[in-house]
């Protein structure tokens, strides 16, 4: 393309001056333009980040420079029975929930892309739980988890009559952990059922007419059609969420706080219980260091899905 | 169980005309899709209808059931609301975020613009590599970050600043909104530029006057996106803003408002519902725009 500029029009219809020529000489343009971009995310996402490593050896506090101690804060991590608590609870938090909101979220997408009437409204509904923030969806679960109070536990005791007292869901850890869970996933089902839907119409229907016609059974079309046309999307989306979901600070912090008795920690709250609150900036950016393994694991996934057919040549979008 | 009713059906359907394929039977279809749509939007709208019906709920009423039926209110007060609007600092909580939200927004935009264009229209050796780089930072969260941005926002002696979050925020909008913005401008035909760079058109003007305008659909979606994220941003809020007055809605609800033991719930709904009301009507007016800026850069 540059060749077919550079002849006369340039040189003969204008005299421009020298801002206007500097500002059309390709490499200093090109600087010009990622320069806004890369430097903000180099001083504050690069720089950070290795800033964090970095801090992960020291044992700075707040107000005072750390000295590098090595691994010091990782061998007092991995004998911490609190760290290893949140481990654990990061790895069911995210794979119990990853899993309901995929098999949730894949049936929504599945009913959406029938034909019927009102359809578009009931997608825009359907996003509401992803755009409204978190923290204030999270409140309302808290106020639905209420001990006392418990919209849930009115329901399944006077309504229902199921249950004889009411559900103690945030005081005992493991209804605390599973309550969370819930919560996530109801999050979580918008993002993967409209992601899934726009995959699922890309689907040209005359595969299933191919297959209809040599006799698939619906499960065969699901299985050998719709499956396995929606692992690359399904492989993306996936590493988000998983990503996402791992590293998951808010609904924790404003449900519970990691209480009761430490026993709802996820690795992001414990990390901020630890180097923001406690002032130990050295020790809670180790925990933070302690979630990269994971998701390097979740990207190299998605990179593999990825892998399987050329999905980044992307043609069109619709 | 599934599998067997729908296999009932395709045998029924087989000799059917391609059309077919969605199951005929009114009662089937009911079973199979308007009642599991119907659990779906009722449990995915629940917790709004809770809000927004304890905000206005008078503080007898929250706290018993037994006299009064919990899913309706019997007599309405705005109470909550005025005790948020009047004794507390909400207004100012709620100009805060605004005014970080738009500011975030409109650094992220000019930033992502320019950086999607010559990514994706100067091309230049290296240029896939820049917007991978660019997409590898979306895939770094905040929890893993904020504790060394803590001290870099120090460092600047930015703490407790509204401009910090500003600052900070374009780190996740910005790998986001390039990325979108990347896929539109691969929509715009070449020739167009091209035309115009016979035609004498700088680089700069050919951006302005050419490829911006048929890349606002994309602008909005960006933008409307951006605005929603950083409505929403909460850890980086929570550790870099320590007064009460600097604080943003959703952590200020969370740290301020909840006090001692007895939770005011009804002035926690009602800010959490008053909270959650610009990026809904933000979001009511620009559906369309969510959907395919959520779905494109995903498959991006």
């Amino acid at each position: 393309m540059s060749v077919t500029t550079l002849p006369a029009p340039a040189l003969i219809h204008r005299q421009p001056n020298w801002l206007v020529r500097l500002f059309d000489y390709k490499p200093f343009l090109i600087a010009m333009c990622l320069a806004p971009a890369i430097g903000l995310l180099t001083v504050f996402l690069t720089y950070p980040l290795g800033l964090g490593i970095w801090l992960a050896f020291t044992d700075t506090t707040i107000g005072q420079k750390g000295i590098f101690v090595g691994l010091d804060n990782f061998q007092y991590l991995l004998s911490d029975p609190l760290w290893w608590g949140a481990v654990s609870y990061s790895v069911i938090y995210t794979g119990i929930a990853t899993f309901g909101k995929f098999a949730l979220g894949f049936w929504l997408a599945l009913l959406l892309n029938n034909h019927f009437p009102f359809k578009s409204l009931l997608r825009a509904i359907i996003l509401l739980p992803w755009i409204v923030p978190t923290v204030l969806s999270a409140l309302a679960f808290w106020w639905i988890y209420d001990p006392q109070f418990s919209i849930i536990s009115y329901l399944l005791v006077d309504v229902l009559h199921w249950k004889s007292s009411n559900i103690d869901f945030l005081g005992s850890p493991w209804p605390a952990r599973f309550s969370l869970i819930a919560a996530n996933i109801w999050r979580g089902i918008p993002f993967v059922a409209i992601s899934l839907l726009a995959g699922l119409q890309t689907i040209s229907p005359s595969l299933y007419e191919a297959a209809m016609l040599d006799g698939a059974s619906a499960w065969q079309r699901f299985r050998y059609i719709t499956f396995p046309m929606m692992m690359p999307i399904l492989a993306i989306v996936m590493t988000f969420s998983i990503i996402f979901t791992f590293t998951d600070f808010q609904l924790v912090y404003a449900i519970t706080r990691g209480g009761p008795g430490n026993s709802t920690h996820l690795l992001a709250t414990l990390a901020f219980q630890r180097g923001i609150a406690g002032g130990e900036l050295g020790e809670g950016a180790a925990i933070a260091v302690s979630m990269i393994p994971f998701l390097v694991f979740a990207t190299l996934f998605s990179y593999f899905g990825l892998a399987r057919r050329k999905w980044q040549q992307g043609e069109a979008n619709d | 169980m599934t599998d067997s009713v729908a296999q009932a059906s395709t045998i029924a359907n087989a000799k059917a005309a391609p059309e077919a394929m969605a199951w005929d039977s009114g009662l089937r279809r009911l079973m199979m899709i308007y009642l599991p749509l119907g659990c779906f939007v009722l449990i995915l709208l629940f917790p709004f209808y809770w809000m927004a019906i304890t905000s206005f709920k008078p503080n007898a009423e929250l706290m018993n059931y037994r006299e009064h039926n919990p899913f309706w209110i019997s007599s309405p007060t705005l109470a909550h609301v005025k005790h948020l609007l009047f004794d507390t600092a909400y207004p100012r909580w709620l100009w805060t975020t605004m005014m970080v939200a738009i500011g975030a927004t409109t650094l992220s935009l000019i930033a992502s613009t320019l950086a999607a264009y010559a990514i994706e229209r100067l091309r230049f050796r290296g240029s896939p590599y820049v917007g991978l780089g660019i997409y590898l930072a979306y895939l770094v969260p905040p929890s893993i970050l904020f504790i060394p941005l803590a001290t870099v926002v120090v460092q600047f002696g930015l703490f407790d600043s509204p401009l910090a979050l500003i600052l900070v925020y374009p780190t996740f909008l910005v790998p986001f909104c390039t990325w979108l913005l990347i896929g539109y401008f691969k929509s715009i035909p070449y020739e167009l530029e091209e035309c115009a760079l016979v035609d004498g058109a700088t680089r700069l003007q050919i951006l302005r006057r050419i490829t911006l305008p048929l890349a606002v659909p994309g602008l909005i979606s960006a933008g409307i996106f951006s605005f929603t994220l950083s409505w929403n941003e909460f850890i980086y809020a929570l550790a870099f803003i320590q007064s009460g007055a600097n604080k943003t809605v959703p952590v200020a609800i969370l740290t301020e408002l909840v006090t001692g033991d007895v939770y005011q719930w009804g002035a926690l709904m009602a800010g959490s519902l008053l909270g959650s009301l610009p990026v809904a009507v933000f979001y009511s007016l620009f559906v369309d725009y969510y959907v395919s800026s959520l779905t494109g850069a995903v498959k991006e």
